[in-house]
């Protein structure tokens, strides 16, 4: 092993922006260190004692290692420990994975500022920021151990090798387990902070890229996974909001005394846009919700009917001022001057809701005196790893404990922690009664945080050759990045560029939602593309080709997908094929054909092909479940689901009229080839979902010669496309 | 309030509760039997779905007050001793959950397919699994899964 460069203080790891926090806790010597339940006293640990807070090992050889993420589904669960193990060399057959606790000092992955250190499991972004931590992380507990064992058989270092939890040292012929190594475990002064160099080659990886089943996958299929809605507490009482559906509404109770003798009711407590019900069962709970007789003020949103306010965006997107100008490459203007062709096409997308499983919920106990709590939930975790429980108690962040638990998926409405403050919220007034929070499916859906209405303005223009000279892309709606993320194009060889936000603000609730801008954003520049080239005769593979020539991996990704879906074969029966494609760390393009019923207006998607450069892929198998799963939400929110708002108030309310995607309705098959590289990994959780509506428009038109331009593509809006 | 006894997984358990709670409730949050969820609470996921004298129902919908007279029910905690049913071990196989939440309610509907028919064809398979919703879209892993299992030499006796 190469030796250090840098060497840092052990004393100052926890300061240190590398994010390691090594160490080993050794069980035998320092049997309460074992623990890393308190973090407490990890930190004290870490002050004073060799430990590294990443893994507990013990003598029969048992490696814990600890995943600072949360697992919604997507499998962080294996993939983080995973690294580790790789650069520890561990036999993965003895490792068992726990959740770290939520401390972000020492579980931390750098952010979006250089240095800094969260937990938040958003944005695809958690191999990609942990790549690093854990592969360090991994190679100093390795280290230790081989350090130990040169002390222990008193030889160089230089000459021991690891391999499947063994150092061995190949002169003297002797081996030896990690576990077995416990009694003479040492700990250095100071620990090497390895450089990239002195870490594995991605080709001598032994765990990472192999098929390795996913480690929670047992307990998810017998019904042993413990979810946050599944805890249980002594004594625990059961809370109840009403919350209407007229966002930012307020309520004013007519009936508390009605109410509060309802059998089992303990107590009402008013928030300042819901009226709260605490029970001592649940049932009794949601009976008492039921009967709750509330006036509701009005709101912001009063007024606003999300199928009229189109025309509204349209004014706006016409105005001669700019918005938030997002991107400015070349000069859009000149290139229009000097543009054989110009056009000009709107596209629009209704609001969509996440539709999680599992509906929020949360399980808080504040301490009698208020002056400590514990918190049970399933949150992506967020900026504040407390999520918001500490500032409603008016207590130090180090006096509150989260307990994560598995998450009935995320979709980025759990890295919105409402739920957990009202959860906090009631429990202050309950204490010290733990208290369970459930939001039942009318309140998921009535008082979602929805990705927000949008209507996309794109202008292109070419040359007399064919080549798109310029792109300008005008986003008109509500939330920022929620709609103006994704507008550049960064592998389209395109001169002048320009993308604009417009802000039109309804007092809608609003939130990330998976892929965030890249949904409608992506969707707007992958059908304009496709509507481009059929104007110019030219193939949609052809014009991306080209538009593509310097950006070599995006191109290898398309010339995949072409291939694999036999793009040049042209598709009989009545189907056709469309392609999109998306770069959300990892760069994919995907191909689907489609046919359509032109009586009902149901389209039918028969397959799905994606060619996908994620870097380095860590659990090749779990990659392609993350296409797949991309592919299917992509599908169920482009042809099923539609939140409508008819004078500010939502009007569904549960799956009977929120439609997901069934299983009548999936493609014989999603198939998905993955590109070998050794660059580090990229997310791949949001890259299928937003090719989903640009390649089923792009197939639709190649079928009908029509646009579908506003999404969904309900069958009302494909029959109109088909008439027009 | 009112006494109830129920047979589930072959145990008989008693609880105190208001009449006409449902039965999801009963197992979730007065047995502790978590494995059966609560998602849509009007029979149209199917997340809570539990077996009744072997026939697939919806938990969320049933008042416990008409299943406490020796009805047998069954819930995933109860399908197989060590989580090797051939259901079970061929969902592993498929690694066919992400999320997992709603698994639980697809291998109780998948089991009470293969008993009626060990070998469905893969409309079939749709046209049974139709009813339980899952956001995450493993739906090709649970259709591979099922195949798997129907071609278990072990039959699905449970």
């Amino acid at each position: 092993m190469v030796q250090t460069k840098a060497e840092i203080s052990r004393r100052n790891f926890l300061k240190s922006s590398s994010g390691v926090a090594l160490f080993i806790g050794i069980s035998g010597i320092l049997p309460q260190l074992i623990s890393c339940k308190d973090p407490n006293k990890i930190k004290e640990q870490l002050a004073q004692q060799p430990l590294t807070a990443w893994v507990k090992l013990s003598e029969d050889g048992l490696i814990t290692i600890y995943n600072p993420a949360a697992e919604m589904g997507q499998g962080s669960m294996t993939s983080l420990p995973l690294i580790f193990a790789e650069e520890m060399d561990a036999d993965w057959s003895m490792v068992k994975v726990e959740f770290s606790p939520q401390e972000s000092e020492i579980y931390g992955s750098p952010g979006w500022n250089p240095g800094s250190k969260l937990m938040f499991t958003v944005g695809s972004r958690t191999t990609n920021s942990y790549y690093n931590v854990m592969r360090k992380a991994g190679a100093q507990a390795r280290y230790v151990l081989m350090n130990s064992a040169a002390k222990h058989w008193e030889v160089p270092i230089e000459e021991l090798t690891t391999s499947n939890s063994h150092v061995l040292h190949g002169r003297t012929n002797q081996k030896i387990n990690y576990g077995a190594l416990i009694p003479f475990l040492e700990m250095q002064e100071t620990l090497p902070d390895f450089s990239e160099a002195q870490l594995k080659n991605p080709k001598d990886f032994k765990l990472v890229g192999k098929d390795i089943p996913r480690t929670e996958i047992p307990a998810k299929v017998i019904g042993s996974a413990m979810f946050a809605i599944d805890i249980r507490l002594p004594e625990m009482v059961y809370g109840v909001l009403e919350r209407g559906n007229l966002h930012g509404s307020k309520p004013k109770l007519t009936n508390e005394a009605e109410i509060l003798a309802m059998d089992g009711v303990v107590r009402i407590i008013p928030l300042d846009y819901a009226i709260g019900v605490v029970a001592k069962t649940l049932e009794q709970a949601l009976s008492a919700k039921k009967s709750l007789k509330i006036d509701w003020s009005d709101s912001k949103a009063s007024g606003h009917n999300s199928q009229e306010i189109y025309s509204t965006y349209e004014k706006i997107a016409s105005q001669k001022e700019k918005g938030k100008v997002i991107i400015e490459i070349g000069d859009v203007s000149k290139a229009k001057k000097t543009a054989a062709k110009t056009y000009a096409v709107d596209y629009k997308n209704d609001y969509v809701y996440h539709a999680q499983m599992e509906p929020l919920n949360a399980v808080v106990k504040v301490a009698e005196d208020g002056g400590s709590a514990e918190v049970w939930v399933g949150s992506q975790q967020g900026m504040d790893t407390k999520l918001g429980v500490p500032k409603i108690l008016g207590i130090a962040p180090e006096n509150v404990k989260v307990h994560l638990q598995y998450l009935g998926g995320g979709f980025g409405r759990r890295s919105m922690n409402d739920f957990v403050e009202e959860c906090a919220n009631l429990a202050k007034e309950m204490a010290p009664l733990p208290v369970k929070l459930i939001w039942t499916r009318e309140d998921d859906v009535t008082y979602g945080a929805f990705r927000p209405l949008s209507l996309q303005r794109l202008t292109a223009n070419t040359d007399f050759k064919g080549n798109i000279t310029s792109f300008s892309h005008t986003v008109v709606g509500d939330g920022g990045n929620l709609v103006a993320s994704a507008v550049t194009n960064d592998h389209y060889d395109i001169p002048n560029q320009f993308a604009e936000w417009r802000e039109a603000s309804n007092g809608i609730r609003l939130k990330h939602w998976r892929a965030v801008g890249h949904g409608p954003n992506k969707f707007a520049i992958e059908c304009m593309l496709d509507e481009i080239a059929r104007d110019q005769g030219l193939d949609p593979l052809h014009l991306r080709r080209k538009l593509m020539a310097k950006a070599p991996r995006a191109l290898a990704t398309l010339e995949k997908v072409a291939e694999l879906s036999n793009w040049n074969t042209p598709s009989v029966n009545g189907r056709a094929k469309g392609m999109a494609f998306v770069e959300h760390g990892s760069l994919g393009t995907g191909v689907c054909e489609i046919s359509v019923d032109r009586s009902t207006g149901n389209i039918k998607v028969h397959h799905f092909w994606i060619a996908l450069d994620a870097g380095v892929v860590v659990q090749p198998d779990n990659v392609k479940a993350q296409m797949e799963g991309g592919i299917i939400m992509g599908m169920s929110s482009v042809l099923k689901e539609q939140i409508t708002i008819v004078n500010g108030r939502v009007q569904q309310s549960n799956y009977h009229d929120y439609n997901l995607l069934r299983m009548q309705d999936v493609p014989d098959s999603i198939e998905t080839v993955i590109l070998e590289s050794a660059e580090v990994p990229e997310g791949v959780g949001e890259t299928a979902t937003p090719m989903v509506p640009c390649a089923i428009a792009n197939a639709f038109l190649r079928l009908t010669g029509k646009p579908l331009r506003h999404l969904p593509f309900s069958p009302e809006r494909v029959l109109q496309a088909l008439n027009s | 309030m009112a006494t109830f006894q129920l047979d589930i997984n072959n145990t008989k358990h008693k609880v105190e509760v208001t009449e006409g709670t449902s039965l999801l409730w009963v197992l979730r949050e007065h047995l502790g039997l978590t494995g059966t969820k609560y998602s849509c609470g009007i029979g149209q996921c199917g997340a809570c779905m539990v077996h009744i004298d072997n026939e697939p129902m919806r938990a969320c919908l049933l008042q416990v007050d008409n299943y406490a007279d020796g009805q047998k029910i069954k819930t995933i905690e109860g399908l197989s001793k060590n989580g090797d049913h051939p259901v079970q071990k061929a969902w592993i196989e498929a690694q066919a959950p992400q999320c997992g939440y709603c698994q639980a309610g697809q291998i109780m509907q998948a089991v009470a397919l293969l008993k009626k028919n060990p070998n469905p064809t893969r409309e079939e398979i749709k046209t049974h699994m139709n009813g339980i919703l899952c956001r995450c879209g493993t739906y090709l892993r649970i259709i591979k899964a099922i195949e798997l299992a129907s071609k278990t030499p072990t039959s699905i006796e449970n």
